[in-house]
């Protein structure tokens, strides 16, 4: 492997994973719907796959399957009701989600309660995550100009026409929110085998926002706005590390600030996200010319 | 039973005065305001700050902290709501940038105070233990209990019978036709959030004193039980808030005393699912409950 793999494997391995549960909210997000279950569908699929290898001994392609399915059937039932109501009730019934998986994995002893599963063999591997995330990247790329794919669009933009047109939105909905409960949960189990552990405290209410300022940073109108986002988010923070630490500020706090600001000026200033950078550049460029232009 | 009663109350009231403050900005903006709890964890901390470092007694920083945290509410709404208002995605670019709100916040809070669970020093607050009718209540309790009510019954007196509180409902009913009445929409607004913040911090400060143990965490777990209140009563009901606060302090006691501690949080959640299930406009809601 080239010295510069080698180098930043690590940082390579968690842009790919970040870049999938990006896409995971992505899923929700593009039909105009927000939803901070994803880290609750994550710890699901993650426990789920680090139970299969460790205890049963399941070969790997197996707990992958496993670890994505579970919370794609979690998630009907818990979407279905939901997603006929207003966007910002799913957005509290996947807070509550978030937070009872959260509890039901520090309370559930057989996966040793707050400490969580240790010593799980590794298993994953740099190229499955990128492959997953170029796999996943693919199917949603497919989908633009698709007959769904404008369902959706049409959905995101206002749903009580998309209706009145007959499109069936809360079908579409709940599909594309089982869809990314099956890449939060892949994503989980991938996590799990390259990091040797899963505990409850990592799939927290801050886990879910994470997703979420990856795939609104990088752009959720467009499939590769989300990993252009994690991408970015996760190289800022090591890159500006030893700046935080000449200015006194500790690591946590500065990522979790970072995030927040950049958050709130993406959502401000940029709605479409980095993505959509060039493109307002232009627009502004051109503003301005033809205004000179006018005198 | 009278005595789990009385600790249901306590609870209740400190949810409910936490939950009115998400009614009060919904039932106004649409918008639900995610960085509700940050403003309680960090009016707690600034509690904090007054007495164990100032030196002030708590009866004196808690008007003190109220202001603070409603002029942080005026801030957050300058900052992420505004700049939102009119455009079309403006609920769920809410949502959102309430969250960044939060995490920013929090990242204060968090670089300022660290992450440890922090006390208030010994004899800040008298704990004296009152016998009532067989059962036991501190003294900190009933002022608890006292000062929640008497805020929540100043915020509906106010909403009543004064002529902001006239201009804050006109708004909730129509901005659009509040602003043709020549009210200043923005001004409402602003007003509203900080009453929404100075009521949500009051609780965190409470919540601090009640439980003695302030952290930058500390507001997560009462954010779900907030949303669970607001459910209950109805989406931006500020009365159905206060009657579902209470509601669900008595059930998390009674089932904490009937299945163990650690069902206390998956009371809320359950609350919350089966109300979405079964009647999503709460008790006292509106009915506009499908995206118009």
């Amino acid at each position: 492997m080239p010295g510069f793999l080698l180098a930043y494997q690590s940082l390579l391995a968690f842009i790919g994973l970040n870049g999938l549960l990006a896409l995971s909210v992505y899923c929700t997000l593009c039909c105009g719907q927000l939803s901070l279950a994803n880290a609750g569908f994550m710890a699901i699929g993650a426990y789920t796959g680090a139970l299969l290898t460790q205890n049963a001994h399941a070969p790997f392609p197996l707990a992958l399957l496993a670890g994505a399915l579970l919370p794609a059937l979690v998630a009907v039932p818990l979407g279905l009701p939901v997603l006929r109501l207003r966007g910002v009730f799913l957005a509290i019934a996947t807070i509550g989600f978030g937070e009872v998986v959260r509890l039901s994995f520090v309370n559930w002893s057989y996966t040793n309660g707050a400490l969580g599963l240790v010593a799980i063999p590794r298993k994953t591997d740099l190229w499955m995550i990128w492959v997953a995330l170029a796999a996943v990247m693919f199917g949603l790329a497919r989908l633009r100009g698709s007959r769904a794919g404008y369902a959706l669009e049409a959905i995101r933009e206002d749903e009580a026409a998309a209706r009145t047109m007959g499109i069936p939105s809360t079908q579409y909905k709940v599909a594309m929110f089982v869809l990314g409960a099956a890449i939060a949960g892949l994503a989980g189990v991938l996590e799990a085998h390259l990091t040797y552990m899963v505990s409850p405290g990592g799939y927290g209410f801050s886990r879910a926002v994470d997703m979420l300022v990856y795939a609104v940073v990088g752009g959720d109108t467009i499939f590769y706005g989300p990993v252009a986002g994690a991408a970015f988010l996760t190289v800022l923070p090591e890159a500006l590390r030893g700046a935080g630490r000449a200015l006194g500020l500790a690591p946590g706090p500065l990522r979790l600030f970072l995030n927040g600001a950049i958050l709130l000026a993406v959502i401000l200033f940029l709605p479409n996200g980095i993505v959509s950078l060039p493109r307002t550049l232009r627009a502004l460029r051109l503003r301005r010319a033809s205004r000179a232009a006018l005198g | 039973m009278w005595q789990q009663a009385i600790n249901g109350v306590f609870l209740g009231a400190i949810y409910a005065l936490f939950a009115v403050g998400y009614a009060l900005v919904f039932g106004v903006l649409d918008i639900l305001n995610l960085a509700h709890q940050a403003v309680f964890a960090v009016s707690a901390f600034i509690a904090l700050a007054f007495v164990a470092e100032g030196h002030v007694p708590l009866a004196v920083a808690l008007p003190v902290v109220l202001v603070a945290a409603g002029l942080v509410g005026i801030g957050l709404e300058r900052v992420a709501f505004r700049p939102l208002r009119g455009r079309s995605d403006s609920n769920i670019s809410g949502l959102i940038s309430s969250l960044a709100a939060a995490t920013i916040l929090e990242a204060v809070a968090l670089q300022i105070w660290g992450p440890d669970v922090q006390r208030f020093p010994i004899g800040t607050f008298p704990d004296k233990p009152l016998r009532m009718l067989g059962a036991t209540v501190s003294a900190l309790q009933l002022t608890i209990i006292g000062i929640s009510v008497v805020l929540m019954a100043g915020l509906t007196t106010l909403l009543r019978a004064t002529r902001l509180g006239r201009q804050i409902r006109a708004v909730a009913e129509s901005p659009r036709a509040a602003r043709i009445l020549g009210i200043d929409v923005d001004r409402v607004i602003a007003w509203s959030f900080f009453l929404s913040s100075a009521l949500g911090g009051a609780a965190g400060v409470l919540f601090g004193v009640a439980f003695n143990s302030v952290s930058p965490d500390m507001g997560r777990s009462v954010e779900l039980k907030g949303l669970a209140v607001i459910i209950l009563g109805g989406m931006g009901s500020i009365a159905g808030a206060v009657i579902a606060g209470f509601a669900l302090g008595l059930v998390e006691v009674f089932t904490v005393v009937q299945l163990g501690s650690s069902w206390r949080d998956a009371v809320s959640f359950g609350v919350l699912f089966f109300v979405l299930l079964v009647r999503p406009s709460g008790l006292l809601g509106r009915a506009a409950i499908r995206e118009a």
